[in-house]
């Protein structure tokens, strides 16, 4: 299986978050090979979201460790690991609320800008050069995402879904090779998350993209996951293929409760 | 829409041309100024340019980078300080220094002001790095707290490093460098800076870091060193202002230095808008000069029906009720975030025409 073990691109061992006496997260074991979409399901307060705060770097975990591509990350700022390749969005979207869409996706591309202060003060030729490729840049993925029109508008006066998908956008801008997504669909009604489902697999086509994606509705993710993780009080309930996760008693009485 | 762009490429020249323009006519006020106008009036004059560079200066922390700092007093001082020390002779020196004798390898240093400012502007940034570090791992009132707290430090301790500061009896006859050429000079530079590192990729990662921490730190932003590095920039700003006011007032001590100065200079922040270059400056000209206008309130009034005994303080009154006004009907200050362009004039005249056309 050699080959299986170096097209790992992220995983986790033994991963524990603990606030206190909380456990939120518990001996999660999490394998994610490139260009899989795997779902990170559960009911509320799961710890989902936790798990991807551990994976991105926003918490330092109890236990365990988080490794990318091989590499451990365990404990890395969360600017390193994105700079390493991994993006995510979040649950409750964060957009930057004085900005218009371009200069959103402008931000995510800082780090491929940075020239230091004085460098983008003075706007030096190696400065210009960079800032223009990267407009270009954040214009091209907009069109490919149908933002376009959109550039100068306030990202905040966008329609709900659009600043779903800006938000997306902005984290492909800072070119990853894994995205997280925490909970896309949130707030969508069951049409406009087939729409996200698609569009969703269609930029792990076009990005080359390896995507985990946390979600608590079941069917929304039934279609387009290819294997799921089920959470339940931190602890992994169940992990495999949507047909086997949807049979599973254990997943079932986490969902429903029991009579 | 194609209408509207079209409008836009044939207003750009124009507005470029009312800007050169505008630009001119203000360089030959400042000469009419320095030539023709009395010694007062010119140094209120004067006072606008100080205040434009130490309110963008704050403006900076506070509206662009979501850093709500009170210690900027600390670090005027150490400007104002550092380029004294630099540039006065020898013989003033001995003359300022009659309790206590001055540091002897401060004593023989004199340098020309140029060289003296930028020294005043370095010193305060490494001061301001040095305190930025540690405190700016604090948040919101936190941080707020602690700057207020090292800038009482810094005061404290110019206070009593006689030695080097002359303590509490201040520095007198600093020499007056502080000419209109100068301080205009320095103020047009400044807000030049502001208005090209607001349009770099760095001021974008500063207003990210106010919009939304979380966010820019995801998106690969080192939110901490955009911190550190606003927070030293601005000290620099602000040493380079303290040390223009110094050597306009001529004299310091450490007493100038107190929180109601840091307290003025975030009024003309607020009042003009926090993350607006320009609200900065329109609110510098404009409380610099009120400040100095309302005056008289502070002294006896006759107004036939009573007279008044005179009520030093009264014209910050004035000053509290417009920051009220301000907060309840125009939270986001004068200019809010937005900057200044011929267009939003020119937008403002062509509504205001309508509606008296709509009346009558």
């Amino acid at each position: 299986m050699p080959e299986q073990t170096s097209s790992l691109m992220l995983n986790t061992s033994h991963l524990t978050m603990r606030f206190g006496g909380l456990t939120a997260v518990n001996d999660f074991n999490l394998e994610i090979r490139k260009n899989e979409i795997v779902g990170l399901i559960g009911p509320n307060g799961a710890g989902k979201t936790t798990a991807f705060n551990v994976i991105t770097g926003m918490y330092r975990p109890s236990e365990g460790k988080v490794l990318f591509g091989g590499r451990d990350i365990t404990g890395m700022k969360p600017h390193g690991i994105t700079a390493l390749g991994i993006a995510r969005t979040f649950q409750n979207i964060r957009l930057f609320k004085e900005m218009s869409v371009l200069e959103n996706v402008l931000v995510a591309c800082h780090m491929s800008i940075d020239t230091g202060l004085f460098g983008a003060t003075l706007h030096l030729p190696g400065y210009r050069s960079r800032e223009s490729e990267a407009r270009r840049f954040s214009m091209e993925l907009l069109e490919q995402v149908g933002l376009a029109h959109l550039a100068y508008e306030k990202g905040t006066s966008l329609p709900y879904g659009q600043q779903r998908r800006l938000e997306i956008v902005r984290a492909l801008a800072t070119k990853p090779k894994i995205l997280l997504l925490d909970e896309p669909a949130a707030g969508m009604n069951p049409q406009e998350s087939i729409e996200l489902m698609d569009f969703i697999r269609k930029i792990r086509d076009e990005f080359d993209l390896t995507i985990f994606l946390i979600e608590h509705h079941m069917q929304v993710v039934m279609g387009v996951c290819e294997r799921m993780y089920v959470l339940d009080y931190g602890v992994t309930i169940a992990h495999g293929d949507p047909a086997s996760i949807q049979k599973n008693p254990k997943v079932i009485e986490a969902y429903l409760g029991v009579d | 829409m194609n209408a509207a762009t079209q409008e836009k490429t044939i207003a750009l020249p124009r507005n470029r041309l009312y800007s050169v323009i505008a630009v001119a006519a203000f360089i030959l006020l400042a000469f009419i100024a320095d030539r023709f106008f009395d010694a007062f009036t010119l140094r209120v004059f004067n006072l606008c340019a100080i205040y434009i560079v130490l309110a963008l200066s704050l403006n900076l922390l506070n509206g662009f980078t979501g850093l709500f700092s009170l210690g900027h007093a600390g670090f005027m001082a150490v400007g104002a300080y550092v380029s004294a020390l630099l540039t006065m002779s020898p013989q003033l020196k001995d003359m300022n220094y009659f309790l206590v004798p001055i540091v002897p390898w401060l004593h023989h240093v004199t340098i020309p002001f140029l060289p003296a400012l930028i020294i005043a502007g370095l010193v305060s940034a490494l001061v301001g790095f040095l305190i930025g570090a540690p405190v700016l791992r604090l948040r919101d009132d936190y941080l707020a707290i602690a700057t207020l707290g090292f800038g009482e430090i810094i005061r404290v301790l110019i206070t009593n490093a006689q030695p080097i500061t002359n303590g509490a009896q201040g520095l007198k006859g600093l020499p007056r460098f502080s000419t209109t050429f100068a301080v205009w000079t320095v103020a047009g530079l400044v807000i030049l800076f502001m208005a090209l590192l607001m349009r770099s990729s760095y001021g974008r990662a500063m207003k990210a870091v106010r919009d939304d921490e979380l966010a820019a730190e995801a998106m690969g932003i080192n939110v901490f060193r955009v911190k550190v590095t606003s927070f030293t920039v601005s000290s620099f700003l602000a040493g380079v202002g303290g040390a223009l006011l110094g050597h306009m007032i001529t004299t310091i001590d450490p007493k100038m230095f107190t929180f109601m100065l840091t307290f003025n200079i975030l009024l003309i922040v607020v009042l003009g808008g926090t993350g607006s270059i320009s609200g900065s400056v329109i609110s510098a000209v404009v409380v610099t000069i009120l400040m100095e206008a309302l005056r008289f309130l502070d002294e006896p009034m006759n107004l036939i029906i009573f007279k008044t005994q005179g009520m030093p303080g009264l014209r910050m009154v004035v000053f509290s009720i417009l920051l009220m006004v301000m907060i309840i009907y125009r939270q986001r200050g004068l200019m809010g975030n937005k900057e200044f362009s011929w267009d939003m004039l020119r937008d403002l005249f062509v509504k205001k025409g309508r509606k008296g056309g709509d009346h009558a």
